[in-house]
Order: structure tokens, then C-alpha cells, then sequence
């Protein structure tokens, strides 16, 4: 275990240059309490700096910050949301916002996205924290989705990056007859299967497409469904995935990538980090956009958004609300989302995005290459039994894709018991 | 409270105080039993009557939750998953019994084979879980490495929908048949030598010898064994959990899972229809808790 107390010191260095434009007015008192979900070690002590930062401009605030593990959290938040609340808490955007909204347990911040600071610097996540019109929360992090691939295997095959599917095929084939698995993937825990769903679609279909599915509003066994399962069964008759998937985790297939037995990997921004320790440097790893399939159509990218909101039982509301303008600040954007902490993109657009060869390639991709539009995730952007229902056959698929037929027709009538 | 009434109090109490003791020694575990175990059974009855995401208001739809249970395939999965718990699991107690009259012998060091026997029991079912996970890994398991010299192909245990739950059975019974042993050496301590000596006498030998003699002598341990391991059976959760999280697509989930799965898990929040698929599990229960009653007040009636 290795703390990285080297991170801490440049922190408290920066601290002293923290902005002093939201301290104007009055001052806060009283307590305000955070739970975060951000448990694993480094977005851990991102985040206990930053609140620690805002302590200071606020030394009236008795601030008491609870950090809960990221997964039992999912479950947890529907417990403190209605007794022993908090001020403020982590969650995630787009649709997963929506039952806490409907159940009156999330606060309208809308009157924050009026104020210009906000409205005119966060203007590209305001849609995926909104929901009947009114804003919910505040973004605090988000991160691209794309292939992540070995340049160095790519290389020794005479690869490029592809950009048509016939050349994402081409290149597929190449190191198959290399005795190299394309793709890596873990698909125990479904969601990673959502993620090459979401792709396949969104070329396939096109953005409005997928949201429209993604709500309900069309049949599973749609023919434009069908066309990009069928784009998925050309991997999977290939042979592209890495054997077994099914029983592994995202984490337990990177092995496959860093020994070089698969040479892509549809994932996060978040895989970078294991693949970098675990060895693979620079020159080794690289990124595109996945590739287009139906010509014409406008590419659309997945960039999963973390949020901050203030639940509606709050006691300290006025605290809460400017503890959600800080954490938007441009210049807190920047630290938080930097190399060092959580190494991600900043959600405000006067941040700077910090200097990595992944973040650089994501942000470019995102502002100006994504056209079609900004998902979520597939389990963010439907519903959370559609998606579940969903993912799980995305999983069956992948193993046993002859049963095509009976997963749409079980999909489809869980559409029609869900939203009709 | 006040002085006056204390001699009468005190005479009443000592009228009816043997009558009163059991009750009392028994109205905390009463109580917490009703307010742990009674209260939420009929709570659950009530929820599945209701589609309820555990946040907004319930709304009331009769037996709709039960009706869709009835087409619900991953219901009928995690049914017929239950069953084959049920049945392979009691393979740990003729295990257990092997074991234990293996290990009942007097040598030097038997005490340390004994407790190294009883030590998969000790350990943590989600332990158990991740060995066994890493044992039966497709790519970098001990699984493989074996049945590989014996020339059988890479198999995926907990990827393959076919043997999926029979992996994790397996992992199962390994702490379930330690168990079973411990109960079984306790048993062995109490058979009467005299009848062994009698039997050996009248020429019972192997099989006839622990048929006849032996096992009938065991019988009250091979009762608890039953019991806790069709208790262990229907516990299987937390190894589902571990292991496969009810995957390949659900084909291991057992009704304790699908139950966790739908109505507490990350994506799940229909109280309603979770709590249907606990009721109906909750009837499967009663069906043996039922037996298990009728046959201990049979035994104890007819001692």
C-alpha cells in the first residue's frame, strides 16, 4: 500500500491560491455534511482536499465528510436520502438522477444554472442533469469511452487505427491470425457488454436511435435492433472477444491486454491507470474514437458524468449551494480533474484539461468530434430494470449468440410490462 | 411501586413464579423473534401485493406480482436451481460420515488432521468463494491444469451455463462436508463400544457392521446434519454472490438471489415483486420446516 503523500503536499501548496470570488458575501456557518462515493484511495484524497480547501474559505462551516464504498453506496443513498440526510452527495447523471427526483428526495438547483457562472461554463452536461426541465445537481467529473489499443502489437502486425468497420474488421482478422484476441472484455458484472452495445448502436443507428431505445420508445425486435446485433454477431463469429469472458470483471481482463493476448479494449477512461501500472507505458498504449459503421451517420460518444446534489430533506441548503458553485469553479475543475488526482475531464469549460496523451485524445474527441451527441451509459441513460434486464442479455448474446431471437422477444416484453 | 403494595406483590410472585420463570426467561427472544422474523413475513406478504419502488408511494395491484412470476422464466432458473441445492448438497453428509469414521482412529497427530479437516468450515464462505473462483479460472486455474493431464479440454466452469451451479455446489460442499465430519466424530464418541463388541460377535463386519450397528447409534447426529445442511442449501447466497453474481445471464441465481437481485441489487428497486419471490420462497421453507416439526414432536412423544 502506498500513500501518495507527495499528491497531499502539492494540494496543500495549491490551496493557498484558492479563488476567493465565491467566499464575497456572507459568511456560512452551521454544519454541512458530504457522503461521497469516490472510496477508492486516489479520488478519495482528490476529494478530502478539495472539501478541505473549501473549510478554509469557510473556517464558520463545521464540515463532516463521509466516504462510503462506491458500490454499497448505490444501495445506501436510497436509505440517507430519507432519514439522517446529508447536505450534499455523489451520484450520477442522466436517467439514474430520476427516481430520487420523482420521489421529491433530490433538490432543484435550477436557480445555480441560471446564475451566469454556471449556466454559460457547464453548458454541455446541462442536459444530463436535467429532468422535467429543472437541474438536480451539478457534474464534478466526467471521462470519454473509447478503444484503448496496444500500439506496440499494432505495430508489429503493420496496423493502423481504423475508422470504417471494414478496417476495424480487417484489423480484427490480422491479429486473429496472429493468435491475438482482438477485444478484451469482463462481462461478470454485465455493464461492460452495455458498453459495446451502446457503440454498436450509436454507429449503427445513430444517437436519437439509441435514446429513443433507451426510453422505451421502440421495439426490441426492431430491424434496427436486429442490424446492429448483427454488427455484433460479425465479432462474435470471428472470434474477437477473448474466451471465458463471462467470467471475469473489467479489472480481471486487463491481464489479457498487458501480456498481449487481446490487443483492444473497448473501455473508460479509467482503464489507463491499471494498464499503466501494471506496466504498459506510453508508447505501448494508445486510444481512437470507435470506428464508423453506418456511413453518413453522426458520431456519438459515451462520456459517463459523476454529479454532486443536495438532497431535498438537506438542513443546510445555503452551505450545500455553495459548496456546489465551488466545486464547478474553473479553478477547482482544474485541480481535481488533474494528472494527479482524479485525471479526468473537467465539466467547466474555462478548466484546464491536464496534460495526458488519453485525456488530450478524449477531449478533443468529445468537443469536437462527437457530433451526434453525448450518452451517458447504457445503464444511465435507461432505466435501471431495462437496463438490467438488458445487459444481461447483451451478456447472453456474447456467449450463446444463436438465442438472438428469444433475448429480443424476452427483451421486448419486459419494454411492454415496463412502459406500456 | 410504593412500599404498601410490596408484601402482596412479593406473595403473588412467589404463588406464581414457577409458572411465570419460563415466560420470562423467554419474552426477549419471543419478542425480537416477532419483531425480527414473524412481523416482517406477514410485511412481506402485504409488500408483494403492492408495485413499490421503495422511495414513492406503493401502488396496490393484488396477486399482479404473482402472476408475473408465473411467466417469469429467471423464476423458474432460480427455482430449479434451489432444487439442485437442495439435492446435491445433502452429498455432504455421507462425506462427512466417511471422513469422520476415516479419521476416528487413534494414531499420532490425529487432532491436527482433525482440525486441518474441520478448517475449510472455519474460513469464510466469501473466502471459499474467491478460492474456488481462481481454482475453476478458465485461463489461469488449477481446474484446468488438472483435468488437462487427464487430456479433457479448457472448461469454464462459471462462464458455462450447464455447469455453472454444480461449480459452485462443489465449492460448496467443501466447507458443508467438514462440517457434517465435526458432527459425525462428535456422534462416534458416544457409540457404545458394548454393541460394537456384540455385533462383532454375532459376525457383523464393513458395510453390515456400520448399517446396522454404527449408523442407527448416529442417527441423532445424522438429523442435525440434515438440518443444517438443507439450512446451507437454501443460505447458498452469499456464494452466488461471490462467484458468479448470478451469472452466465442469470443461470445461477437461486431464488435468495433473484429475490437480492431484483428488489435490493444496483438496478433492482421493485419491492414488490422482490418480496413475491419471497413469500414463494417462504412456502417452499414451510413445506420442510413442517416436517422437520412433525418429526420432532413425533420423536419426543414417542421416547
Amino acid at each position: 500500500m502506498s500513500f501518495k503523500t507527495n499528491t497531499l503536499a502539492v494540494l496543500a501548496a495549491s490551496t493557498i491560491a484558492a479563488t476567493s470570488a465565491f467566499a464575497g458575501g456572507h459568511s456560512l456557518s452551521g454544519d454541512l455534511r458530504i457522503f461521497l462515493d469516490t472510496s477508492n484511495p486516489a479520488p478519495r484524497a482528490t476529494m478530502e482536499a478539495m472539501i478541505d480547501r473549501f473549510g478554509e474559505l469557510h473556517p464558520n462551516l463545521n464540515i463532516e465528510t463521509t466516504v462510503i464504498d462506491r458500490e454499497a453506496y448505490k444501495t445506501q443513498i436510497r436509505n440517507f436520502l430519507t432519514a439522517n440526510t446529508p447536505d450534499v452527495a455523489t451520484w450520477y447523471a442522466a436517467n439514474r438522477i430520476r427516481p430520487f427526483v420523482e420521489a421529491d428526495l433530490f433538490e432543484d438547483v435550477s436557480d445555480l444554472w441560471m446564475e451566469p457562472e454556471i449556466a454559460n461554463n457547464l453548458a454541455s452536461t446541462k442536459g444530463a442533469m436535467t429532468i422535467d426541465g429543472k437541474q438536480w445537481g451539478v457534474p464534478y467529473t466526467y471521462y470519454q469511452w473509447g478503444v484503448y489499443y496496444r500500439e506496440d502489437i499494432f505495430a508489429q502486425y503493420g496496423l493502423t487505427e481504423p475508422t470504417t468497420w471494414e478496417e476495424e474488421k480487417a484489423n480484427c482478422q490480422t491479429l486473429l491470425d496472429n493468435g491475438v484476441k482482438c477485444y478484451t472484455i469482463g462481462t461478470k458484472f454485465l455493464w461492460t457488454a452495455g458498453g459495446w452495445f451502446d457503440y454498436l448502436n450509436m454507429r449503427t443507428n445513430g444517437f436519437e436511435f439509441h435514446m429513443d431505445l433507451a426510453q422505451g420508445n421502440v421495439e426490441w425486435t426492431d430491424d434496427r435492433v436486429r442490424a446492429t446485433f448483427a454488427n455484433w454477431q460479425e465479432l462474435i463469429d470471428m472470434g474477437a472477444f477473448i474466451d471465458n469472458h463471462a467470467t471475469y470483471s473489467w479489472q480481471e481482463a486487463l491481464p489479457f491486454m498487458v501480456n498481449g493476448d487481446a490487443a483492444a479494449y473497448l473501455m473508460g477512461n479509467f482503464a489507463v491507470a491499471p494498464l499503466r501500472e501494471a506496466g504498459l507505458s506510453d508508447d505501448q498504449l494508445d486510444f481512437y474514437q470507435f470506428v464508423e459503421i453506418t456511413p453518413g451517420i453522426a458520431k456519438a460518444e459515451d462520456a459517463p458524468t459523476d454529479t454532486f446534489h443536495i438532497p431535498a430533506n438537506a438542513t443546510n441548503k445555503e452551505a450545500a449551494r455553495e459548496f456546489l458553485r465551488f466545486v464547478v469553479s474553473a479553478e477547482q475543475q482544474t485541480i481535481i480533474n488533474g494528472p494527479d488526482n482524479l485525471g479526468q475531464l473537467p465539466v467547466n469549460a474555462q478548466s484546464a484539461v491536464a496534460d495526458d496523451e488519453f485525456l488530450n485524445q478524449g477531449f478533443a474527441m468529445l468537443s469536437s468530434n462527437s457530433p451526434g451527441g453525448v450518452a451517458q451509459f447504457w445503464d444511465r441513460d435507461s432505466g435501471a430494470e431495462m437496463a438490467q434486464a438488458s445487459m444481461q442479455g447483451f451478456q447472453e448474446f456474447m456467449v450463446r449468440p444463436e438465442r438472438l431471437d428469444s433475448i429480443l422477444d424476452r427483451l421486448e416484453r419486459t419494454r411492454q410490462r415496463i412502459y406500456e | 411501586m410504593a412500599d404498601a403494595s410490596l408484601p402482596q406483590q412479593k406473595s403473588w410472585w412467589r404463588k406464581n413464579q414457577l409458572t411465570l420463570a419460563p415466560f420470562l426467561f423467554l419474552a426477549p427472544g419471543a419478542l425480537f423473534f416477532l419483531v425480527y422474523v414473524i412481523f416482517p413475513v406477514f410485511e412481506s406478504f402485504q409488500i408483494s401485493l403492492y408495485e413499490w419502488n421503495g422511495l414513492g408511494d406503493k401502488e396496490y395491484v393484488g396477486l399482479r406480482n404473482y402472476e408475473e412470476l408465473w411467466w417469469d422464466d429467471a423464476f423458474y432458473v432460480s427455482l430449479r436451481n434451489n432444487l439442485i441445492w437442495l439435492v446435491l448438497y445433502l452429498l455432504a453428509i455421507p462425506a462427512g460420515l466417511f471422513i469422520a469414521l476415516f479419521l476416528n482412529q487413534n494414531v499420532w497427530g490425529i487432532r491436527l488432521y482433525k482440525s486441518l479437516f474441520f478448517f475449510p468450515f472455519v474460513i469464510s464462505q466469501v473466502v471459499v468463494g474467491l478460492v474456488f473462483t481462481w481454482f475453476y479460472d478458465p485461463t489461469f486455474g488449477l481446474f484446468n491444469e488438472v483435468i488437462g493431464v487427464f487430456g479433457l479440454g479448457p472448461v469454464s466452469v462459471l462462464g458455462d451455463d450447464r455447469y455453472v451451479t454444480y461449480g459452485i455446489i462443489a465449492a460448496g460442499l467443501w466447507p458443508q462436508t467438514a462440517y457434517c465430519m465435526i458432527l459425525y466424530l462428535t456422534g462416534l464418541n458416544a457409540v457404545d463400544p458394548e454393541q460394537i463388541e456384540a455385533g462383532r460377535l454375532d459376525g457383523a463386519k464393513g458395510w453390515k457392521m456400520l448399517w446396522y450397528v454404527v449408523l442407527p447409534q448416529l442417527r441423532p447426529a445424522t438429523f442435525i446434519a440434515f438440518v443444517v445442511t438443507i439450512i446451507g442449501a437454501l443460505r447458498s447466497f452469499d456464494l452466488i454472490s461471490i462467484m458468479t453474481a448470478g451469472g452466465p445471464f442469470g443461470e445461477s441465481r437461486v431464488l435468495a438471489y433473484y429475490m437480492f437481485e431484483v428488489a435490493l441489487s444496483e438496478y433492482g428497486f421493485r419491492m414488490g415483486y422482490g418480496a413475491a419471490i419471497a413469500v414463494v420462497l417462504f412456502l417452499i421453507m414451510m413445506v420442510y420446516i413442517a416436517f422437520f416439526l412433525t418429526k420432532m414432536y413425533r420423536d419426543e412423544k414417542g421416547v
